[in-house]
């Protein structure tokens, strides 16, 4: 087991690598980061030298190695726009995206597994059916919709939750939280639900298909012939069985909730990371892309290796895969 | 005779689809005495692995048992809700599938399943249901069962992971085990070993055993009766050596023929011509007419009951003594 | 279940050519089983007829500035008070018609999304085929490179794409290249799922006896790849195609939404939802709403097309 932790972990820093290649590649070759931030006046002689000094001159390969050196120390450069540099931009609104996010993934979490569940056990109920299309209605409105529809029912038309901003926030020194103030916790709602609303979905969805999937196997077939209550069954055997599939999927899942939040930002005019990275793209403020870019290829590759590490907690097939059979 | 513990009469399996209501088993009626081993033949899709299911309302939908009666020690188990079927199953009719790979839930110790069958039927305590297991698996040949009891199923090669199917089929002393191609999914050099230790187990336990199989070797050397289906009836039904050595009924005769011998020397494989009718196709009268060599006109218009021929009981109308005085 | 070869009686009394078996197939069984799913298809329809002949099917044309009066502007919808029966669902705050404009949104979005699924399916088709039929490094590297994409969503890529070519063509408005640049981004989006059920098929026919002796024949193996594996594949394509439709139309509005997508000038859905976000708050919910509800029926319909084809074409589940 210990060669598949590896493995996987080696994986990981590939990944990592190739991204930051592309960001490399982005952040020295689309567009002159020489014109970016300089003004018009600024002679050729100005701009070679600004070249020469930045080591812009340099082999690729080094520049290639100080720009992961400099990444790997969390500094991005200058933001081409806001002429300040990228990683304190990304800083100061790295808590309004992680509160935002991280209530969303919750509270997807919390109300669609055991929707899934139901509607897989109980395939004809009506709760089930009800479940079902209000899942079908979920997965086809884009989220930006939902938000909008939100704002409108809520914030224009009942007037009791506010339609942008974080409310109140209180500064911790490094964060600052919305969850203390009242305003605050009014202003999460919205957007969490928006954010939360996709996510919950698709994991009801998935967590049905995979129940249905299990309760069609053979040693479910046999448990049932060996007279077990269909309680055992559905919650001991087939549910042990879905998380299997389920795991991995709602990690990854939740990654996206942090990129979903791009749309839920601009929505409810959230002051995050993903209202930033918009920004940037309208801007064409390379920087702040592509350290978006890495710091979320980050985030991915370490969510995908506690997956992959979870797996081996349930999964004894692959926990044991050293045992011999007799 | 005494009582017989199984009596199934006219039993009916049928699949209701979009072209109409296929009769997959079509009035079917057999015994089987306690403690006696008997074996149902025919060929892949004659309906007899439907028959078992049906016993024990096992039938995956749309299949459903359209009529007939299932009477266990003289108590009718067809029409019970399904809670009080749950309750036979597996303390009373214990079952043994195919593939022993998928009928054992990857995710559970062997030790874990085998506890949950026991304590399901029987009040015993952890410690109790623990040893019972231990004993179990020691009567089916698993060497250090101590251990072993702790190992997930993958640990184990095909012909033990049947070992362990079987204890759990025997787990709650029932009455009766449907054993469904036991054999077929396990390498040949195993195949009479589990064989020999399913008969030794039911034989120990007090068990009948209904052995379902395309097998006839298996038969041959497990059976006490043997029971011939084609196309979802029975064509000839009767102890062991008269079917096999004196078949009555025209297809046992051409199955028996057809299976090569190393004693005798013969230039072709002998076959029956043609092959068993598509459920949607079943001819009328006797289903094997347009097969058989000795059919005459009543064998296309009427379906022939199982009538007593001697040693025993074939469904067809060479038998009929009204008809052997004309 | 069923047994045996067919008679030969059997096999001619049953219907032949390819239209009486399509009739009689399952696939078109279930389809008329399903009010929703026919209800869907024909809303489907409904929207890209609109869309195709939206000259002829808009009542007004909202892109020619000479017909706008700006005393028509910010009208309510018809039969509301002050609507006027001209502008079925109001106007906007130029005096364009918003209906027309849900017309012609359609058609923006409709053509993005099936340019976009037809090019990540002919993408992700090809790498496919190649990659399993040829394997090797190149094969590989494909299949990494799909592996590491499809870790992230969709959004995510498209939006880099999307900053990154108008940053490498900084002297091109953004407008000029809207429609080539949401295609080239939500196109790359998805061509993994294409690629990878494919890439699995080709491998398991490749090795396939049939195939080898095409290729000791010496039958060029593009020919090969084309007349045995695609047919085996598209079933699953077809599925994967009508929920990467749905996927590409949100992806589309989305993008045009957060305006970095279709602009003001030649407006998808998206963009006429983000323009009328503004005027919610004063009060003219209508313009934004109404594109809402019609984006939002049009995704509904593909998706439950999708979720019918789905089913029904998997055999497991009948």
């Amino acid at each position: 087991m210990t060669a598949f932790i590896i493995r996987r972990f080696l994986q990981a820093v590939l990944v990592m690598l190739v991204v930051v290649a592309i960001a490399f590649l982005m952040f020295r070759f689309v567009g002159d980061p020489i014109n970016q931030m300089v003004g018009l006046e600024t002679t050729t002689e100005e701009r070679e030298a600004l070249r020469e000094r930045l080591g812009l001159n340099d082999p690729i390969i080094v520049q290639f190695a100080n720009f992961v050196w400099n990444a790997a120390q969390f500094n991005f450069g200058i933001s081409y726009q806001f002429k300040q540099p990228v990683s304190g931009m990304i800083l100061e609104r790295l808590p309004a995206t992680l509160e935002l996010s991280i209530v969303s993934a919750i509270f997807a979490l919390l109300v669609g597994m055991p929707m899934g569940v139901y509607t897989g056990i109980r395939r004809n109920h009506w709760m089930s059916k009800l479940f079902l299309t209000v899942s079908l209605v979920g997965i086809s409105l884009p989220p930006f919709l939902i938000g909008i529809l939100l704002i409108y029912i809520f914030a224009v038309y009942l007037q009791i939750l506010p339609s942008f901003g974080r409310g109140q926030v209180v500064d911790l020194g490094f964060w600052t939280t919305g969850f203390l103030t009242a305003s605050g916790l009014k202003a999460l709602i919205l957007p969490a639900i928006t954010l939360a609303l996709y996510q919950l979905t698709l994991i009801m969805r998935l967590v049905r298909a995979e129940m249905l999937e299990v309760l069609r196997t053979d040693y479910v077939k046999f448990a049932r012939a060996r007279g077990l209550s269909e309680r055992a069954i559905n919650f001991g055997h087939a549910l042990k069985n879905t998380l299997i599939p389920v795991i991995t999927v709602t990690g990854l899942q939740l990654g996206s909730i942090i990129a979903f939040a791009i749309i839920t930002e601009t929505v409810f005019q959230w002051p995050g990371m993903g209202l930033l990275f918009l920004q940037s793209v309208q801007n064409v403020d390379i920087p702040i892309m592509a350290a978006y870019l890495m710091l979320i290829a980050f985030l991915f590759v370490v969510i995908n290796l506690v997956v992959d590490l979870l797996y081996t907690v349930v999964d004894p097939r692959v926990r044991i895969d050293g045992g011999a059979p007799i | 005779m005494s009582e017989p513990l199984l009596r199934v009469r006219d039993l009916v399996v049928e699949f209701p689809t979009r072209r109409g209501i296929l009769t997959a088993v079509d009035k079917v009626s057999f015994d089987i005495a306690p403690g006696e081993v008997l074996g149902v033949v025919g060929e892949s899709g004659a309906g007899k692995s439907l028959t078992g299911a049906a016993i024990i309302n096992l039938l995956e939908p749309p299949g459903r048992i359209g009529g007939g009666e299932v009477i266990l020690q003289g108590q009718r188990i067809d029409n019970l809700p399904m809670e009080k079927v749950r309750k036979i199953r597996g303390s009373r009719i214990g079952m043994v599938f195919q593939d022993p790979l998928t009928s054992l839930n990857p995710l559970y110790t062997i030790g874990r399943q085998l506890t949950e069958t026991i304590q399901t039927h029987m009040k015993l305590s952890d410690a109790d249901a623990l040893a019972r297991a231990i004993e179990l698996l020691t009567e089916v040949g698993i060497p250090a069962p101590e251990t072993r009891i702790e190992s997930y199923p993958h640990q184990f090669s095909g012909g033990m992971r049947q070992r362990v199917v079987i204890a759990l089929a025997l787990a709650a002393n029932p009455v009766l085990v449907i054993a469904d191609e036991p054999t077929t999914a396990l390498d040949v050099s195993v195949q009479a070993q589990i064989i020999r230790l399913l008969k030794k187990m039911c034989a120990e336990h007090g068990a009948a055993v209904m052995l379902i199989t395309h097998d006839m070797g298996v038969i041959a050397e497990t059976a006490d009766r043997v029971a011939v289906m084609y196309a979802g009836r029975i064509a000839e039904i009767g102890p062991v050596r008269e079917v096999i050595k004196h078949a009555r009924h025209p297809y046992t005769e051409g199955l028996m023929a057809s299976i090569p011998s190393l004693g005798h020397d013969s230039e072709r494989l002998q076959q029956i011509e043609g092959s068993m009718p598509r459920l949607t196709a079943i001819p009328d009268g006797c289903a094997f007419h347009p097969r058989c060599p000795k059919a005459f006109d009543r064998c296309m218009k009427e379906r022939p009951e199982l009538i007593d021929a001697e040693t025993t009981r074939a469904a067809c109308w060479l038998y009929d003594k009204a008809e052997a005085a004309t | 279940m069923t047994t045996g070869p067919e008679t030969r009686a059997e096999f001619l009394s049953r219907p032949h050519g390819f239209a009486t078996r399509m009739l009689d197939s399952d696939i078109l069984h279930s389809f008329k089983q399903s009010k929703l799913t026919m209800l869907a298809a024909l809303v489907t329809f409904i929207f890209i007829f609109g869309a195709a002949f939206a000259p002829w099917v808009a009542p007004h044309n909202p892109f020619d500035l000479a017909s706008l009066n700006l005393l028509d502007s910010l009208l309510p919808p018809a039969w509301e008070e002050g609507g006027d029966p001209r502008f079925l669902l109001g106007t906007d705050d130029q005096g364009r018609d918003i209906l027309s404009g849900i017309i012609y949104g359609t058609r923006a979005s409709l053509a993005v999304g099936f340019a976009s699924v037809i090019f990540a399916a002919t993408l992700g088709i090809s790498l496919g085929l190649m990659s399993g039929y040829f394997g090797g490094t190149f094969g590989t590297v494909i299949m990494r490179i799909a592996d590491i994409q499809l870790t992230f969503p969709a959004i995510l890529i498209a939006l880099l794409i999307d900053g990154t070519v108008h940053g490498i063509f900084d002297n091109v408005t953004r407008a000029d290249t809207a429609y080539w640049v949401l295609i080239l981004s939500i196109g790359l989006s998805f061509w993994v799922q294409y690629a990878r059920t494919v890439r699995a098929s080709t491998l398991v026919e490749r090795n396939k006896e049939y195939v080898q002796a095409a290729r000791l024949i010496g039958i060029p193996p593009f020919l090969i790849m084309l007349r045995h594996v695609l047919p085996n594949v598209m079933g699953p394509v077809l599925v994967i195609g009508t929920i990467n439709l749905a996927l590409a139309i949100i992806l589309e509005a989305t993008l045009s939404f957060l305006g970095v997508g279709l602009p003001p000038t030649q407006p998808s859905l998206g963009t006429l939802i983000d323009i009328g976000q503004d005027f919610l708050f004063s009060g003219e919910w209508w313009i934004t709403i109404f594109p809402g509800l019609a984006l939002a029926i049009l995704v509904l319909a593909v998706n439950l097309l999708g979720d019918w084809l789905r089913d029904a074409l998997n055999p497991k589940l009948r």
